[in-house]
């Protein structure tokens, strides 16, 4: 059990998707102009992660391991599949806006890549957790650049007026995400160099 | 076959551009009457002959709408007529959707106190124009990369040296071109007559995987030499957000099979110009003193952020 409280925190923090690992910067830059897509399409990264990676753990012994890459995409695009049909019963405006980058989650590098390297591997139980945390870190950096973008482009918060004026307004246009990416992660780097003493090399970017 | 180099291929490249454009003018349908959009709020039509200026002048004369609904008639602001009172220059209060087709009649059409009859105008823009408007918006106005954000991975995974990115960006655009026009097909001549249209995103990916990987297993043998220059960007491609993109925004707006290459064209070439000039800035920032914090990817997002907003500029470019 403490394994996977460890495999959950993991995903959070020590290798958050967004801000550690830098996978899947897309959708991290182009939907977050809300809180709310940035949700939106979080909570569909956590269901697609989460199913796919107990999909790969429970049929892993019946993929050959040379097809196992096309076979990873067809298991991820049948669960983005099912997920493009439930989010516009849930909330049809947000997810007309989220929608191209719900269809794309099909290549987000971030989901097949726990696949490939935990999934793969793993029993069942582990894997769940391991998908459940990559995912929820994966929420927490969407929200995070969401509110933030928010906040300081609109004045808003979920929609609700908080200044009542627009403080910046180029944080809600393309360029405002760019840097509210790279400045997070100069702090998490700054952060790290702090508690341990050394400058991470930052992530892979692929 | 060692001459083969990049630029060859560049150049290879450029020409069935060039060559694929003019077929497109080509198709332009000549059919379509003789009216045509001068400003976004204005229509001129050309009777072929003299009318009377007092008919001309009166806006109530012309009846105008979108063919897709002609119950709803869009108010005329004035009509004037040009010096040999041939042709009429009508004006409207609100813009024009440019690229739909409008349908402009004219009531009883008098020439020297004589009524000749109603006259119908179908106003459109050719073909040509539209995929240019297409090309120009892929490219430029919503370039991918920068306003779009897709593709992002590869981008600042590719953009540190010049020569990969230049590698890199034609490789895409050539991949980007094929795989829209294949999945354009399979849309339109297999899904949609079965009617699975909600099965695209797993044909689509599919697709491409397979495209990609015929590409490199054709290449290996037929040209080693490229094969060694591409082959490693070609398996990149796959993971891609552009490549799937590009069919998916096709399938939605219902493109044809012109719209649907130009626009995958328009998608590559955007995407090679952003990863040329983000690395032409990565290789000078290797030179300069970045503070440690920044350095690597946080550095590059607000170079990409810089770019993102002088490409904003881009933003009120029309051309037709």
């Amino acid at each position: 059990m403490n394994r996977n409280v460890q495999l959950l925190w993991n995903g959070l923090i020590p290798e958050n998707p967004i801000f550690r690992l830098a996978l899947s910067m897309c959708p991290a830059v182009a939907v977050t102009t809300s809180v709310q897509n940035g949700l939106m399409l979080g909570l569909a990264v956590v269901f697609v992660q989460v199913f796919s990676s107990c999909t790969v753990a429970i049929f892993k012994s019946f993929i050959h391991p040379r097809i196992r890459i096309p076979a990873y995409v067809i298991v991820i695009a049948l669960w983005v599949t099912v997920i493009d049909m439930i989010l516009p019963v849930i909330s049809p405006e947000v997810y007309k806006q989220v929608e191209l980058f719900v269809k794309l989650i099909v290549v987000f590098a971030i989901i097949i890549s726990r696949l490939e390297l935990f999934a793969s591997k793993e029993p069942l139980i582990p894997s769940f957790f391991d998908g459940l945390g990559m995912g929820i870190g994966f929420l927490f950096g969407l929200c995070l650049i969401g509110a933030i973008r928010e906040f300081f482009g609109t004045g808003q918060l979920f929609g609700f007026d908080i200044l009542g004026f627009n403080p910046l307004l180029i944080m809600v246009l393309p360029a405002g995400g760019f840097f509210v990416i790279g400045f997070i992660m100069a702090i998490f780097n700054w952060i790290e160099y702090k508690l341990t003493g050394k400058i991470p090399t930052s992530g892979g970017a692929h | 076959m060692k001459e083969y180099k990049l630029s060859h291929l560049a150049i290879i490249t450029v020409m069935s551009c060039v060559f694929l454009s003019v077929m497109a003018l080509g198709v332009a349908d000549a059919g379509t009457g003789s009216g045509s959009f001068k400003k976004d709020n204005e229509i001129v039509i050309s009777f072929g002959m003299p009318v009377d200026e007092a008919w001309a002048k009166n806006a109530a004369n012309f009846m105008v709408s979108e063919k897709t609904d002609p119950d709803i008639q869009l108010p005329v602001d004035s009509v004037t007529l040009d010096a040999k009172r041939i042709s009429a220059l009508i004006r409207f209060r609100e813009p024009l959707n440019l690229s739909s087709e409008y349908e402009v009649t004219a009531k009883d059409v008098t020439f020297e106190g004589k009524v000749m009859g109603n006259v119908v105008f179908m106003v459109k823009k050719s073909q040509g124009q539209i995929l240019f408007t297409i090309f120009l918006g892929a490219m430029l106005i919503n370039n991918f990369v920068f306003t779009k954000y897709l593709g992002l991975c590869i981008f600042f995974g590719v953009s540190q040296k010049k020569e990969t990115s230049i590698g890199m960006g034609i490789t895409f655009t050539i991949v980007m071109v094929l795989s829209a026009i294949m999945c354009w097909a399979l849309l339109t001549f297999v899904l949609q007559p079965l009617h699975l249209g909600f099965l695209k995103i797993i044909v689509f990916i599919g697709t491409v995987a397979i495209f990609v990987q015929a590409v490199d297993t054709i290449l290996r043998k037929v040209n080693p030499y490229l094969f060694k220059k591409l082959g490693v960007f070609l398996v990149l491609i796959v993971t891609n957000c552009i490549i799937l993109a590009v069919p998916l925004i096709n399938a939605d707006s219902g493109n044809g099979p012109m719209e649907s290459l130009i626009l995958g064209l328009g998608a590559g070439l955007g995407f090679a110009l952003a990863l040329f000039l983000m690395a032409c800035v990565r290789e000078k920032l290797e030179l300069c003193k970045v503070p440690a914090v920044f350095r690597g990817l946080p550095i590059a997002f607000v170079v990409a952020g810089l770019f993102a907003l002088s490409f904003l500029g881009f933003s009120g470019l029309s051309i037709f």
